[in-house]
């Protein structure tokens, strides 16, 4: 079998269009890669072999096109963007059969710009979890430790990228669900600012949290997928109209001289796993070896922040989730006689107990009597969030952190949904103030052998130096392996 | 913080759930357990703090008001799980 899938997205988009190798080869290299892994990791809904071949064939006949800086480069995206002719299932069985008639816009650009889509990603139902255990349909394994999760809720995205079964994946990130698998599976995961990527074509989980982002295997090649996706939609009012600047010049800096990170000390200090602290410590290090300067900074609203983002979360969730009443698509219940008793049927049986879980706690906060109980003062508590931010920005340029307190843990480990709701406690609050917010590797556990993952964070449209500051330490660090599977 | 399954139901009921006695048990404990959490929130003084709904605050986009096509109805109705060509079919409402 070719080892093409040990490339990176940017060393397989230079082959690409140098003519080294032909798409079709980058496409049957994938193939091969998720024919000989999925039966252990199990990653992906739905492998689109045919689709992906025949796309590949026909940019073979066109030949590579500088234009296109994507060309040729297989990619998978998580099972909630929509895709024209290709089944979008969301992790449901209320969408099992749901074939949308339009692309997502951010899928549209990455194929405007040449990437091949080989394979839609396993997650969480309607992306609500932490570990890909509330698929409908199946549990992903972690390339590393397939007993362990790869994290969630785009825990098939980040999957399918550490088993090298594409260049890149997309996720979403609605509290952390890019981040935690991306640093629970070894892979660079970057959340963008609120509004950075058009969210067209996602079907919505939290209306106000959710973005789009990529996952890979290298802080360039996050730099390369987020400049094709960034910029304005007209299709969604809350992409903002900012100029997209170019990611990739910023990349190559020599040192950190002149950056000061911040490290919040509630991130840093009880209930942290003694790895991950090892490894965030030792990365952290670095920077300071690379010339970063570090200050601590106070956040000191973050024990607060899971209770606000769950009762944000969840109330737009049980909104967004109204729509799905088995009249215009998804499953229906097709013994009901009457109309109120269709609804109800169908969405019984097709939605999933976390779903249901969360529709009903949404439906709770939103109610007579409890709304301003519960979601008017959580909404009055994100802005005092959003508000720690900025205070913490006038010290430093990006804040640092570990991803998650724990390394990746075994599936069915945490059964109870509160201690799981818990494991979001560091990722959340970038959500609920709209800021960018990206997972590095920067090693292995001491004892697990598990990956852990540096969080950054920043102010909002701060990816061009986060990603700077990012590749510099990637590149001061020990490469990040491959998973042996 | 205390929920009955009775009050589980009725919420459910609002959202168009149908569910099970034992889940209705199941949930009200979960449900007790996170709301308690959530009412920690308490503890904060946010009496002069606008609340912040969304990280983008900008007033409402409003395009043009101009019809336009952008979906043909065949395309709209492809998923319906009953259609005639022309509408949606649902079961009788009274």
């Amino acid at each position: 079998m070719s080892d093409l899938y040990k490339k990176t997205l940017t060393e397989m988009a230079g082959l690409l269009q140098s003519g080294e190798v032909k798409a079709v080869e980058a496409v049957r290299a994938c193939l091969d890669r998720i024919e000989a892994t999925e039966p252990k990791v199990r990653a992906l809904i739905t492998v689109m072999g045919e689709e992906a071949l025949a796309r590949a064939e026909a940019l073979d006949a066109e030949g590579p096109d500088a234009s296109k800086p994507l060309w040729g480069v297989p990619i998978v995206l998580k099972d909630l963007l929509t895709t024209k002719g290709v089944k979008t299932t969301c992790g449901s069985r209320i969408l099992e059969n749901f074939v949308p008639f339009y692309d997502a816009t951010a899928v549209a650009k990455l194929n405007e710009a040449g990437a091949v889509v080989v394979g839609k990603a396993n997650m969480d139902e309607f992306a609500m979890g932490s570990s890909t255990e509330n698929s409908a349909f199946f549990q992903t394994g972690n390339p590393w430790d397939v007993e362990r999760v790869p994290g969630g809720s785009s825990g098939g995205s980040g999957a399918t990228v550490a088993a090298g079964q594409c260049f890149a994946a997309l996720g979403t990130d609605t509290g952390g669900s890019i981040r935690l698998p991306s640093s629970f599976c070894g892979i660079v995961g970057l959340k963008p600012t609120y509004g950075r990527i058009s969210r067209f074509g996602l079907i919505a989980y939290g209306s106000s949290l959710d973005q789009i982002g990529p996952m890979t295997r290298s802080v360039e090649d996050a730099a390369r997928m987020l400049q094709v996706m960034a910029g304005h939609d007209p299709k969604d009012s809350t992409s903002v109209d900012v100029e997209v600047p170019d990611y990739l010049a910023a990349l190559g800096r020599k040192n950190l001289e002149g950056v000061t990170i911040g490290l919040p000390e509630e991130y840093w200090g009880e209930g942290l796993d003694e790895e991950v602290e090892g490894a965030c410590h030792a990365a952290v290090a670095k920077m300071e070896a690379l010339g970063a300067k570090t200050v601590p900074v106070k956040l000191a609203l973050t024990d607060y922040a899971i209770a606000t983002y769950y009762i944000i979360a969840m109330a737009e969730a049980s909104s967004n989730l109204s729509r799905f009443d088995g009249v215009r698509f998804g499953y229906r219940n097709k013994n009901a006689e009457e109309l109120i008793d269709m609804y109800t049927a169908s969405r019984t049986e097709g939605f999933g107990d976390e779903v249901q879980r969360r529709i009903i706690i949404g439906t709770y906060v939103l109610s007579s009597g409890y709304y301003d109980a519960y979601y008017n003062k959580a909404a009055k508590v994100r802005r005092l969030l959003r508000q720690d931010f900025d205070k913490a920005f006038e010290q430093c340029d990006l804040i640092a952190g570990p991803v998650c307190p724990t390394t990746a843990f075994k599936a069915g480990e945490k059964a109870d949904p509160l201690q799981m709701y818990l494991m979001d406690i560091f990722t959340i609050s970038c959500n609920l103030a709209g800021l960018p917010g990206m997972s590095l590797p920067v090693g292995l556990g001491k004892d697990s052998g598990m990956p852990v993952g540096l969080q950054f964070m920043g102010p909002s449209f701060s990816e061009a130096s986060m990603l700077s500051v990012a590749e510099c330490l990637e590149r001061n660090l020990d490469p990040m392996p491959m998973p042996e599977l | 913080m205390k929920i009955s399954p009775e009050e589980v139901a009725k919420v459910a009921s609002l959202a168009r759930l149908d569910l099970p006695q034992d889940k209705l048990e199941l949930f009200a404990g979960q449900l007790g357990d996170i709301l308690g959490y959530m009412d920690k929130l308490g503890e904060l003084d946010t009496d002069d703090v606008e609340p912040l709904y969304s990280p983008v605050e900008h007033t409402t986009v409003l395009r043009k008001d101009v019809a336009r096509k952008d979906y043909n109805r065949d395309e709209v109705l492809s998923n319906a799980p009953e259609q005639d060509g022309q509408f949606f079919i649902v079961p009788r409402i009274v």
